[in-house]
């Protein structure tokens, strides 16, 4: 008896939840996919190849993941900064400040792109000052990735917050005391504790930019071959009640995301085990 | 520890499973509980109209009409829900099981997909008069005050400089009425070639800076962020920007031809004999062209087809030369694999050189 106790661990229920892990897994993200899965079978393999591989395709695959990697990468560095003055400081109104950072999440996404679009856009305020420029943000691929940055931006803020928070001060002291630079105690010490996080919240905005439309529709401008995202293709699609070739690009999407996914968390691991 | 898991699987599924049924259970009693009582009360009936985005304010109008008109004819209370979306969303909804009564879209074709699921009969543009479509529109350009770049028909829009704001016809329904009206003006004014026509919208769409995704989206477009010197529009959204956004700032012009625009209606067979609303739902089409649906319709700038109203209405409504897309294009069966479906014209001309 005492054997098999130990076995179990030391906490106890692990059936239990295991099995509640697996069920809600299956019904909440497992069945839906394979629904998905199910609705391309109506295409032969050809058809599937080709549909995928379809120049216009092909260019908005490219511009969803570079714009969400652009706005995940800056993220990564503005969601650092932010979550470091909001930990290490403080300020009269840090509270609000703090509240702010998760607007996006609650903010519907239309609503979002309409206002960025207004702002950026050739006549709004910020837009204005880059048009004399000859830069246009709005409907163009800068446009997207300012709308993506914004959506995902409380993804690395919120990731990063916390470990930062449980940093002792003390082992900074103690690199300090050791004769360590302020930089490279930064580097030597708090970075190494950070980038597991940071890679954390990289791969959350990158993946929540991916799959984005609402506010993306409205500043992109979605012109074919430049500024048109793959989501948008799949809405095209669905238009021409083109189901099959709707999920055909929804599939390579998902697959190409989960590939991504996988290399960055097997990264953090990396990192992790390194680090250690 | 593997029969804890086990174990631990099996009551999860069952719980879940409980869960789920509970979940039909409720709802399929709630159904059955609402159909109890529109079969118990034959004083009042709930119709449901699936509409596209810029009928709403029409239908609010001719629903209370409907009403008041059906209460009185056969003394039943008739309540009807609208609801509104892109015309093709709308269409899939219906598709995918929202149980309306009564669609009325934009475009024929979004109306054929739900007939080819079987809901709709088949015949069904016939069942009316007009293919229909009781009240129509048109295809216009809505320009900036004073028509700066002189804009007066479809050849001004492809000059130097002029940019152009309209959806993108892939997903705006309402879009692809604009590309069939340039399509059909380049037609007749090419002899017929084709190539010519393709050639000409190539063109057009050239001067798109901006392809938005939905009509209301390129009305924004152009009327808030200010980009373009033209939107190509429906007659009855140009009167309406006009009207909401102040005379003073933009102004219709009506080319020399233009594209008849068809929104149909039809009763969703299945839904509403199953609901047994065929009758009221059929009333409900009727009345459309009766002279009070009209002159609702016209009041909302939809081109009334009843000629005591239209005469009404004539200042409003000038006349010029309108094509349909039966005689151009062979209906939306054939316009809308060759143009717009992948592969379609409209693709080649943003196909990569």
């Amino acid at each position: 008896m005492q054997t098999g106790v130990s076995k179990r661990g030391v906490l106890p229920g692990f059936g239990l939840t295991m099995g509640y892990s697996v069920v809600y897994l299956s019904l909440v993200v497992l069945i839906p996919l394979s629904a998905l899965l199910l609705n391309s079978t109506g295409l032969t393999w050809e058809k599937f190849w080709s549909v995928a591989t379809d120049p216009r395709v092909l260019a908005s695959y490219k511009v969803s993941f570079m714009t969400a990697a652009a706005a995940g990468l800056i993220d990564t560095l503005l969601g650092l900064l932010l979550a470091w003055v909001l930990v290490r400081y403080d300020f009269p109104g840090k509270r609000w400040f703090d509240a702010i950072i998760d607007l996006p999440f609650a903010l519907p996404t239309a609503v979002a792109g309409v206002s960025l679009t207004a702002i950026y856009s050739q006549n709004g305020w910020i837009g204005s000052w880059f048009e004399p420029l000859g830069i246009r943000l709005a409907f163009s691929p800068i446009g997207i990735t300012l709308a993506l940055m914004f959506i995902g931006i409380p993804f690395v803020v919120r990731t990063v917050q916390p470990v930062l928070q449980d940093l002792d001060a003390e082992v900074e002291e103690a690199a300090a005391t050791l004769g360590a630079s302020r930089f490279r105690t930064f580097w030597r010490v708090v970075f190494p504790e950070l980038l597991p996080p940071l890679l954390t919240g990289f791969a959350l905005a990158f993946s929540r930019g991916i799959g984005e439309y609402g506010s993306v529709v409205f500043i992109s401008g979605n012109m074919p071959m430049k500024t048109e995202i793959a989501p948008l293709l799949i809405m095209s699609k669905l238009e021409q009640f083109d189901y099959a070739g709707a999920t055909a690009v929804a599939i390579i999407l998902l697959t190409i995301s989960f590939v991504l996914l996988l290399l960055i968390n097997s990264l953090q691991r990396w990192v992790r085990k390194t680090a250690r | 520890m593997k029969k804890g898991i086990k174990k631990g699987v099996l009551l999860g599924i069952v719980v879940a499973m409980t869960a789920v049924l509970a979940a039909c259970g409720s709802d399929s009693d709630a159904k059955s509980a609402s159909g109890d009582s529109s079969g118990e009360s034959k004083g009042s009936v709930e119709l449901l109209n699936v509409s596209y985005d810029p009928t709403r304010e029409l239908y609010e109008q001719y629903n209370k009409a409907f009403a008041a008109y059906w209460e009185q004819a056969k003394g039943q209370k008739v309540t009807i829900k609208q609801s509104h979306g892109g015309s093709g969303k709308q269409s899939r909804a219906v598709i995918d099981g929202l149980e309306a009564d009564i669609v009325t879209l934009a475009l024929g074709y979004d109306i054929d997909a739900i007939q080819q699921t079987g809901l709709i009969d088949e015949g069904w543009q016939s069942e009316y008069e007009l293919n229909s479509s009781p009240y129509t529109s048109t295809i216009v350009f809505l320009v900036r005050k004073g028509n700066p770049k002189d804009i007066q028909d479809w050849d001004d829009l492809i000059k130097d400089g002029v940019e152009v704001i309209t959806p993108n016809p892939q997903t705006s329904g309402g879009a692809r009425w604009n590309y069939l009206a340039a399509w059909g003006y380049a037609l007749h004014n090419n002899n017929n070639d084709e190539a010519k026509a393709q050639e000409f919208v190539k063109e057009l769409f050239e001067h798109v800076p901006v392809l938005d995704s939905g009509a209301r989206g390129a009305t924004t477009t152009f009327v808030e962020r200010g980009l373009g010197d033209v939107l190509l529009a429906w007659e009855n959204e140009a009167w309406l920007s006009v009207k909401e956004l102040g005379p003073d700032k933009f102004d219709i012009v009506y080319p020399s031809e233009s594209i008849l625009a068809e929104p149909p209606v039809a009763i969703v067979d299945k839904n509403a004999n199953k609901r047994e609303t065929a009758e009221v739902a059929a009333a409900y089409l009727e009345y459309l062209y009766s002279e009070e649906g009209q002159t609702i319709a016209a009041e909302n700038y939809y081109r009334p087809t009843l000629d005591r109203v239209k005469e009404k209405f004539a200042d409003q409504f000038p006349e010029i030369k309108l094509f349909t897309i039966d005689e151009v294009f062979g209906g939306w069966a054939e316009a809308q694999p060759k143009h717009f479906n992948d592969g379609g014209i409209f693709n080649q001309i943003y196909a990569p050189k």
